[in-house]
């Protein structure tokens, strides 16, 4: 098995990888603030970064266990729904006269609840989570409709609406904002620095082998859906405060940009490799690139095309330059090109 | 999903045990799933076996059966098209908007609109094979994509009903010996391809590459030139849907068949395809359409909203992969029993 003698050189190599590609992002980020300077005038205030980085603060919140999930060769597509439904939650309590502070915690066991299902019938069941998740972004969507039905409520408190719209005093730093840093430090130094952390990139890498190693692959793979809908009603819950507003629609179509957001990042479709501070320089970039759209007046419209185009050319990029590499260590003798990696999931078999 | 990669899915049940029979009939138990269903819906509400009723089933589940079976040879190379939805939308916009604008006539728009579709689904089958993108990220991108150029080219317009020629909003209607003509196309369909399926050297080979990658690599099937196919022909026919989008639906605009790919999926998997490629019948695809539509109007007699269907075909879909994957488990077994014997 190539898996026992790849980890001394491997290692290296991809951190070698990734160490450029997260240069690559640094670099579209300069560009896009240079862009975004020469388009507008109010692109460099404080006031614009503070609004730029609050538009995306769910999508990034999200996108962090997503990290993790895409890690171990797993996805979660119903994070959309979960946090719609979240919403609708939220406001169905709220409007029955039940205060927030309850309201809160009973949305965010759902969204526990939510990946605990997707957990056992991806890690139990041994099904695909693509269709799983397929499933319950429906399932929990149907949900969401059943709660609240069409309407909309908005009658929160202020202190609510705070949390998604507020800023911390005396700065312009919004308060998401903070939610998100604490959550990328945290799993930041888990995954890179702790003993879960490789677990999670072993399963990745090599199931079978990760569990012949003792690893605790059912387990992990339930709490990393757990930790999803858990967070995704949080982003929920973020989204509802900041357009102070509960709907059973919210969130509608975010999976894909936090897909987007996550693959940008440099993480690898296959699992196995991937790192925190990569999707978060991958969120900056989007939020930027957002910004720099609409200061340009680009349409809505043509911003999805764009994004749809990024998360493609994310994939594109990274397996061109692997080809070209592996052409190049055949060149040399190196080890044999992988495989046709066609088809999905493919290349965890290796 | 990967640990497996290495064995041949089951090819041949056991003969004789029950369960086998289920494994191997999950059309037969579709359709009686659906006349226990009809019966006991139609204690609550009479009017639910009427003809007119099954015709109004019928005509919305063929559309949705059209587009299944594109998607049904996709998923059998083991891949998904996520876009459908998208290429319905676009295709029927398209188609509707030439015919408002007089541009070209019922006959040409139709073979424009297909054309449309075969074009949107090679784009996909090209992602996925040439740039080696997996099926599940090229198409949420060229979902975006496809609905972006959707939006943009229907901006806030909206195509009504009366704009379109008469005789082409007709053919959602129209029936030959009381069976109506949409369902008629999709019947066809479903023929044409189960032969070329079963009959063909590529129909083999579409089955060949979903069960076992490796082993079709090894045997010298060209495995990118038939997952190129099936995602075309999967736009193709999504292209069809999106024409008879149109004719039954008649009002268009830039948000046509959003969230369709729900409905498509979950036709598929309910219909017995596997979603670890390898298996499963055009025939299933098209009845698993039949099935949703046959709930979805059951609960509207029966008096729910609306609003439990999205939930419903989750519930659905999540059902069918497990009921699937418990099946092809008991029957791995019982063939390695047999074998050790």
């Amino acid at each position: 098995m190539t898996a026992a003698t790849a980890p001394a050189t491997g290692t290296r190599r991809w951190t070698r990888v990734l160490a450029r590609w997260e240069t690559l992002l640094v670099i579209a980020l300069i560009g896009l603030i240079v862009l975004g300077n020469a388009l507008s005038p109010f692109f460099l205030t404080a006031g614009n970064f503070s609004n730029l980085i609050a538009a995306l603060m769910e999508v990034a919140i999200m996108a962090l266990p997503m990290t993790l999930i895409i890690i171990i060769g797993e996805i979660d597509l119903s994070v959309e729904s979960m946090a719609g439904l979240a919403s609708a939650i939220l406001g169905f309590l709220w409007a029955a006269g039940i205060p927030i502070e309850i309201g809160i915690p009973v949305v965010l066991v759902a969204g526990a609840l939510g990946g605990v299902l997707n957990g056992l019938l991806v890690a139990r069941g041994g099904l695909p989570s693509l269709v799983v998740t397929l499933g319950t972004l429906a399932l929990f969507r149907g949900f969401a409709l059943i709660v609240l039905g069409p309407r909309g409520i908005s009658d929160f408190p202020p202190g609510f609406t705070e949390i998604g719209f507020g800023t911390v005093p005396g700065t312009l730093v919004p308060w998401p904002f903070i939610i998100f840093a604490v959550l990328a430090v945290v799993l930041g130094i888990v995954l890179h620095r702790t003993w879960a952390g490789r677990q999670i990139y072993a399963i990745g890498k090599n199931t079978g082998a990760a569990r012949y190693s003792g690893v605790r692959v059912t387990r992990i793979r339930v709490s990393l859906f757990v930790l999803s809908g858990l967070i995704a009603a949080l982003a929920g819950i973020i989204l509802t405060s900041r357009l102070s507003s509960a709907r059973a629609d919210a969130g509608e179509g975010m999976t894909l940009t936090v897909v987007t957001v996550v693959l940008l990042g440099g993480v690898n479709i296959f699992g196995g490799s991937g790192t925190i501070p990569g999707v978060v320089l991958a969120v900056l970039v989007v939020a930027v690139m957002q910004n720099a759209l609409r200061l340009a007046s680009v349409s809505v419209e043509v911003q999805s095309i764009a994004l749809g185009l990024l998360l493609i050319l994310s994939v594109v990029t990274p397996t061109f330059a692997h080809q070209a590499k592996s052409a190049v260590d055949r060149v040399r003798g190196g080890r044999p090109p992988p495989g046709d990696s066609v088809l999905q999931g493919e290349a965890a078999i290796t | 999903m990967a640990e497996g990669g290495g064995a041949i899915e089951v090819a041949d049940p056991p003969r004789g045990s029950w369960l086998a029979t289920i494994a191997r009939q999950r059309e037969l138990s579709l359709v009686a799933i659906m006349f226990v269903l009809g019966g006991l819906v139609s204690l609550a509400a009479p009017q639910f076996l009427t003809a007119a009723n099954l015709t109004q089933v019928a005509i919305p589940a063929a559309i949705i059966a059209v587009a299944a079976v594109g998607q049904a040879v996709v998923i059998i190379t083991r891949n998904v098209d996520l876009s459908v939805e998208a290429i319905i939308g676009l295709v029927a916009y398209a188609v509707a908007r030439t015919l408002e604008l007089h541009a070209l006539d019922a006959t040409a728009a139709i073979a424009f609109g297909i054309l449309l579709g075969l074009v949107l689904g090679m784009v996909n089958g090209t992602i996925v094979t040439v740039f080696r993108v997996p099926a599940i990220v090229a198409t949420l991108g060229t979902l975006s994509i496809f609905r972006g150029i959707d939006y943009l080219v229907a901006g806030s317009h909206q195509v009504p009903v009366a704009a379109l020629p008469p005789g082409f909003t007709d053919a959602s209607v129209a029936s030959i010996y009381g069976i109506p003509v949409f369902v008629l196309i999709a019947v066809v369909i479903v023929a044409i391809g189960t032969v070329l399926l079963r009959s063909t050297r590529f129909g083999r080979q579409v089955y060949a590459v979903g069960s076992n990658p490796e082993a079709a690599a090894i045997l010298g099937i060209p495995s990118r030139l038939v997952v190129f196919v099936a995602f075309s022909v999967c736009g193709l026919l999504a292209g069809v849907a999106g024409v008879m989008w149109v004719s039954e639906y008649g009002t268009i605009n830039g948000t046509t068949a959003t969230g369709a790919v729900l409905a498509v999926v979950a036709a598929v998997v309910v219909g017995g395809v596997a979603i670890f490629g390898g298996s499963g019948t055009l025939a299933g695809a098209a009845l698993g359409a039949l099935f949703l539509g046959f709930i979805a109007n059951a609960l509207i007699l029966v008096g729910l909203s609306q609003f439990w269907l999205q939930a419903i075909y989750g519930a659905v879909i999540l059902l069918a992969v497990s009921a699937d994957a418990v099946l092809s488990r008991r029957l791995l077994r019982a063939t390695a029993e047999r074998r050790a014997r």
